[in-house]
């Protein structure tokens, strides 16, 4: 199978730069953006008070009497080396506290993906395998009543009945540095629920579709006229075709974690990247913003593109061409 | 009866499950009552009626006062108007763009096609949250700015399955029987691929609803959407959170509203959806 | 000796959109080692009878009465372990669309003999050497290697011979074939069935083989029933069967006198391609059409019909050549035509299930080329469409109705109608008669004789079925790969075919006539591969 061997790496350079340029361009619209936020860094910075000269001399401190063009190349410039410029509100360099709350973010993900995403795909399969059983509608009605219910509802009623009637979790996520383990997935338990519960449902019911639609395929019919047992039809000839929407079901399910995350974040007073995000918004605090929305669109990007990239390897047609 | 003269039934109505019927039932009120809110509701929107906060239960009015001691079920009826009325002018400004230009896009080809496909591909290269704070943060917090951001995100999206469906038709042969007798693009567009998407639009403009509610109520609750004091679901949840920590639902009654909004149309579409589908999977002996 | 199969009052039901019974109480014996075929046209029930020996109705059917006996077992109360056991083991299917039948995520070889790994009949190892064993015995190219391989990297004709080969796997008692060779070029279908043949013999299998050609199935079968409305209407021995239901073949078409004069469509090497510098699909193509003339345009796959009528009617973009109509130099594309010249040329598609808007009620679809071209409207149009209907042999409600209201052929008569409602001068029919079978075909083919009579109308007439177009055609032209390899009348060309395609074609098309299919082997080219004999 030499054929393939040269379409690959090229396929790889594609997609790769393509996602390069995807980020270059999201980069600038975000400089777009926040340039456009009224009042500028000097106004922010010195206050009410300011006086108009020494608006101007700051101005001129920061470089902000400069073309935008030039201020979009050393922008574009500092990012790459790893500045992100001075928060507004805190007066600290932004880098470290994004750096700081993206960690904590990602613990948060990693612990609501082991919750949800395991159980979730074997649910969706399971319900695909016995579609039309009291187990499947049962099953797709929860699934559909969980879609309906706003985050900042599962993540309240989580926090009535279980932080402030049972007492068992902390209402308020407490994370601090140094903390261990433990104590960390107890004061991050409801938030990972939340965010479970958020995203199980889509996966469930995601996977049942693409698991549905490989079983009505035309060889599944084949595979049970030679007496092919069900499991090894679903397991060896169903998901190796449907690894291609399942990867992009993975990327969806990134979407739908990154719009959770703002508001569980909200909801449990969690010190991660989106509760940040939203704080610099209300805060005009420009470089901060900049930063948060960079960083959540870079992995978006990110994310994407290889999953575009493992889609392509996993389709069987595209893999093995002539 | 002359044929040309007839009345034109556009999609014939199937019959609809029992779940569905609830649902549009349960809708249809809901709409209903949150549009007769100023009728309905015993107070103002922002009436202050009680010194209690968060009295519960039946204070003043049937289901208490909230945190400023304003009635909850008048606050609650307003919102919903609120709440609705927003969902809905967003989603049909996203269709009206998204579906405008996925077929025409589809339809034109081309460089048109490619432009437009990459400004859409562009905006979706974000996550909407994200995309929704940058412009708030960028605009502010008005309500044009909101529900053209809301709008801006579900039109990329709209656009997306506009686009693919029309193309998926477009190469059906009944589009080229048309196209091959000199039929003119608006004629192709309107009158052979239109009608033909009509049903899974449909679909789509219900499920873009209750994204549309999701999101706006998302942002009311972080703050960045509806400004208080007007009265809105999401508004209403972040405004009463703290109540719960004193034992009180207060919180709990908008979102359990938004929650029953959403429910009904999913439950419709799905319903809608079921049948497109018809997929058959074989009997598979274990 | 005792019947291998035995079927007693078999009833199979349908539910859904159009409830009824598929199967109407089909008795039925196979002895071992017997081949028995099912002859049908489509809705006959054929296909369903052939899945339903071993239990297996598909989703929206079910097996509702009677009684399957297969070797000592009661098939229909097999528990489910049993039942897959039969399957694959004792009845293996050889599919009609092997293309569907493989997983294109899989190996061709690990699919062959998955099911008797899985049963414990061969290890790992061992089934990799039966799959080599089977490919041999079924005449396939690079039998160690093509095990390797996916299904989409060989071609239609080997996947089919390695779906039958996948069917022998197991060694089967009985082998249903369910119309194995219809997706297949009639070249390549001979190679096919002399491999089946052959295979069938030496193995000793008994067969059920289900087609809707009786000349294709007699050249297999000991035994022939003959299916139509889910029950047998008629049974007996091949030969015998043959010559009571084979001779619907039809004469051929009288080859009219046409006056010479300057032709309708003047083709002038046409050249078209997709992408610049891909091989063309049509190269150099040139033939005219006078005036009242049919011309059938024949060729197989990958031959470029279809893109000769896209091209002719104007939807392709051509890199080279001329057409002329009517005298006049005819614009590559459909937007730069005239109203009058696309009043003149019109097309008619294949599948009348896409080629009809589904939100259109047929009266409008008629409606439309009368308003465009001939200016009617209001009572006027709805008169003409009535005339139309009456003439395609519709009743008049048939205008109210959606298309997904009506039958097959009545969708195809639409099709046909909405062609000429126009009063076109020329008419391409893209494989008009293809998807249909049996009694359709020929009252298709019927009706379009009629109304080219009655109306001077000339023809374009593409299709892959020489017989249909030999039906219909004044002259015939061979595409082969994307170039004209031989024109001529009809007569002449089917008689003393020149290019070597031709004679092919002609050879390879099945006959009601004992032993067409050893002629048409004997004369194959020496190159070919032949399925050898173990």
């Amino acid at each position: 199978m030499a054929g393939d061997l040269n379409a690959l790496p090229m396929m790889l350079v594609r997609r790769l730069g393509s996602g390069a340029l995807t980020l270059l361009f999201v980069a600038s619209a975000i400089f777009l953006a926040t340039e456009l936020l009224p009042g500028d860094a000097a106004t922010a910075i010195l206050g009410q008070d300011a006086t108009a000269e020494g608006l101007a001399a700051l101005r001129e401190r920061l470089g902000l009497d400069r073309a935008p063009h030039v201020r979009y190349f050393e922008w574009l410039w500092h990012l790459l080396s790893g500045d992100l410029g001075i928060s507004y509100g805190t007066k600290s360099p932004v880098a470290a506290l994004v750096a700081d709350r993206l960690w904590n973010t990602l613990r948060l993900a990693a612990f609501a993906a082991t919750l949800s995403l395991p159980a979730a795909f074997l649910l969706g399969v399971s319900s695909a395998m016995r579609a039309g059983t009291a187990f499947d509608r049962g099953l797709s009605a929860i699934a559909l009543t969980i879609i309906s219910v706003p985050e900042f509802f599962v993540g309240l009623g989580l926090v009535f009945v279980f932080a402030v009637h049972a007492g068992m979790f902390p209402a308020l996520a407490i994370v601090r540095p140094g903390q261990d383990a433990a104590a960390f997935l107890r004061a991050t338990f409801l938030p990972a629920l939340t965010l479970a519960l958020a995203i199980a449902p889509h996966v469930i019911r995601m996977t049942r579709s693409n698991v549905m639609r490989g079983l009505a395929g035309p060889f599944v019919e084949m595979a049970v006229l030679k007496g092919i047992p069900r499991r090894t039809i679903v397991w060896r000839h169903v998901l190796p075709n449907v690894v291609g929407p399942l990867i992009n079901v993975a990327a969806l399910v990134l979407a739908y974690f990154i719009a959770g995350v703002v508001v569980v974040e909200t909801v449990f007073a969690f010190p991660g990247i989106g509760r940040l995000m939203v704080d610099a918004v209300a805060t005009k605090d420009a470089p901060l913003v900049q930063a948060c929305a960079l960083v959540l669109s870079s992995i978006y990007v990110g994310v994407n593109t290889l999953a575009d990239i493992a889609a392509t390897i996993a389709n069987p047609r595209l893999r093995n061409s002539r | 009866m002359s044929i040309t003269g007839a009345a034109r039934r556009s999609l014939r109505l199937p019959a609809l499950p029992t779940r569905a019927v609830i649902g549009l039932a349960v809708l249809v009120a809901l709409l209903l009552v949150s549009a007769a809110a100023p009728l309905l509701a015993p107070f103002g929107e922002a009436e202050i009626v009680s010194n209690e906060s968060f009295g519960f239960p039946a204070v003043v009015g049937p289901l208490g006062t909230d945190h400023l001691g304003r009635d909850l079920l008048s606050r609650l009826l307003y919102g919903g108007r609120s709440t609705l009325l927003l969902a809905l002018a967003t989603t049909a400004i996203a269709f009206v763009v998204g579906v405008g230009a996925g077929l025409g896009a589809a339809m034109a080809g081309g460089v048109i096609d490619e432009v437009v496909s990459r400004f859409f591909d562009a905006l979706l290269s974000f996550p909407s949250i994200v995309l929704a704070l940058l412009m708030i943060g960028a605009l502010g917090t008005s309500m044009p700015v909101l529900i053209g951001t809301v709008a801006l995100v579900e039109a990329c999206r709209v656009f997306r399955m506009a686009r693919a469906l029309a193309i998926d038709i477009s190469a059906l042969d009944f589009v080229a029987a048309a196209r091959a007798r000199g039929e003119g693009t608006w004629w192709l567009a309107a009158r052979e691929v239109l009608p033909n998407a009509l049903g899974p639009l449909s679909v789509e403009f219900g499920l873009r609803f209750t994204y549309a509610i999701l999101f706006l109520s998302a942002l009311s609750f972080i703050g960045l959407g509806v400004q208080p004091p007007t009265a809105d679901w999401g508004v209403m949840v972040r405004e009463n959170a703290k109540g719960l920590l004193y034992g009180s639902p207060a919180a709990l009654v908008p979102a359990a509203c938004i929650t029953l909004v959403t429910l009904s149309v999913n439950t419709i579409v799905d319903a809608f959806a079921d049948r497109d589908q018809d997929l058959r999977v074989p009997d598979m002996p274990p | 000796m005792k019947p291998l199969l035995e079927v007693e009052r078999l009833v199979v039901e349908a539910g859904g959109a159009a409830p009824g019974r598929i199967l109407d109480g089909i008795d039925l014996r196979i002895a071992p080692g017997e081949v028995v075929a099912a002859i049908g046209a489509s809705g006959s029930g054929k296909s369903t009878l052939g899945l339903a020996l071993a239990g297996y109705a598909r989703p929206g059917t079910r097996i509702a009465s009677g009684r399957i006996r297969f070797d000592e077992h009661d098939v229909l109360a097999l528990p489910a372990r049993e039942l897959r056991l039969l399957r694959g083991r004792d009845i293996a299917f050889v599919p009609q669309s092997a293309a569907a039948a493989f997983n294109p995520a899989l190996t061709i070889g690990a699919q062959v003999v998955e099911a008797a790994v899985l049963r414990g009949e061969a290890s790992r190892a061992e089934g990799s050497r039966l799959a080599h064993r089977l490919f041999v015995g079924f005449g396939l190219p690079d039998p160690q290697s093509i095990g390797r391989r996916y299904p989409h990297q060989v071609s239609g004709g080997q996947l089919q011979r390695a779906a039958a080969a996948m069917a022998f796997a197991g060694n089967p008692k009985l082998i249903v074939f369910d119309e194995p060779t219809t997706s297949l070029d009639v070249t390549t279908q001979v190679g096919v069935l002399a491999a089946f043949r052959e295979r069938i013999r030496s193995c000793k299998t008994a067969a059920l083989y289900i087609s809707h050609d009786i000349a294709v199935a007699a050249e297999l079968a000991d035994r022939i029933v003959v299916l139509e409305h889910g029950r047998i209407v008629d049974q007996g021995g091949a030969r015998e069967l043959v010559s009571r239901h084979g001779a619907r073949r039809r004469d051929r078409a009288l080859t009219r006198v046409l006056p010479d004069a300057e032709p309708l469509l003047a083709v002038d090497r046409l050249t078209v391609g997709y992408g610049r510098s891909a091989a063309p699909v049509l190269a150099e193509v040139s033939f005219d059409i006078r005036h009242g003339e049919t011309v059938g345009v024949i060729g197989e796959s990958g031959s470029g019909k279809s893109t000769l009528a896209r091209a002719l009617i104007g939807l392709l973009q051509s890199r080279n050549g001329a057409i002329a109509f009517a005298g006049q130099p005819l614009p590559a594309l459909v937007r730069h035509r005239s109203l009058r010249t696309r009043k003149a040329l019109q097309i008619a598609f294949q599948s009348a299930d896409v080629a009809l808007n589904p939100r259109q009620r047929a009266g409008d679809i008629l409606g439309r080329p009368l308003t465009m071209f001939r200016g009617l409207r209001g009572a006027e149009r709805d008169r003409e469409v009535s005339r139309l209907l009456a003439l395609f042999e519709l009743p008049a409600d048939v205008a109210m109705r959606f298309p997904s209201q009506l039958s097959g052929g009545q969708k195809q008569r639409i099709n046909l109608a909405r062609a000429l409602a126009g009063e076109p001068d020329l008419v391409i029919c893209d494989e008009v008669t293809s998807a249909l079978d049996g009694d359709l075909r020929l009252s298709v083919i019927d009706l379009l004789r009629r109304l080219r009579d009655e109306r001077a109308l000339s023809l374009l007439f593409i299709t892959h079925d020489l017989s249909c177009a030999a039906e219909l055609a004044d002259r015939i032209v061979v595409l082969h790969r994307g170039r004209v390899v031989e024109t001529g009348p009809t007569a002449e060309l089917l008689d003393r075919p020149v290019h070597p395609h031709t004679a092919e074609l002609v050879r390879s098309v099945p006959r009601p006539e004992a032993g067409w299919l050893d002629r048409a082997l004997a004369q194959r080219p020496a190159t070919k591969p032949v399925a050898p004999v173990l």
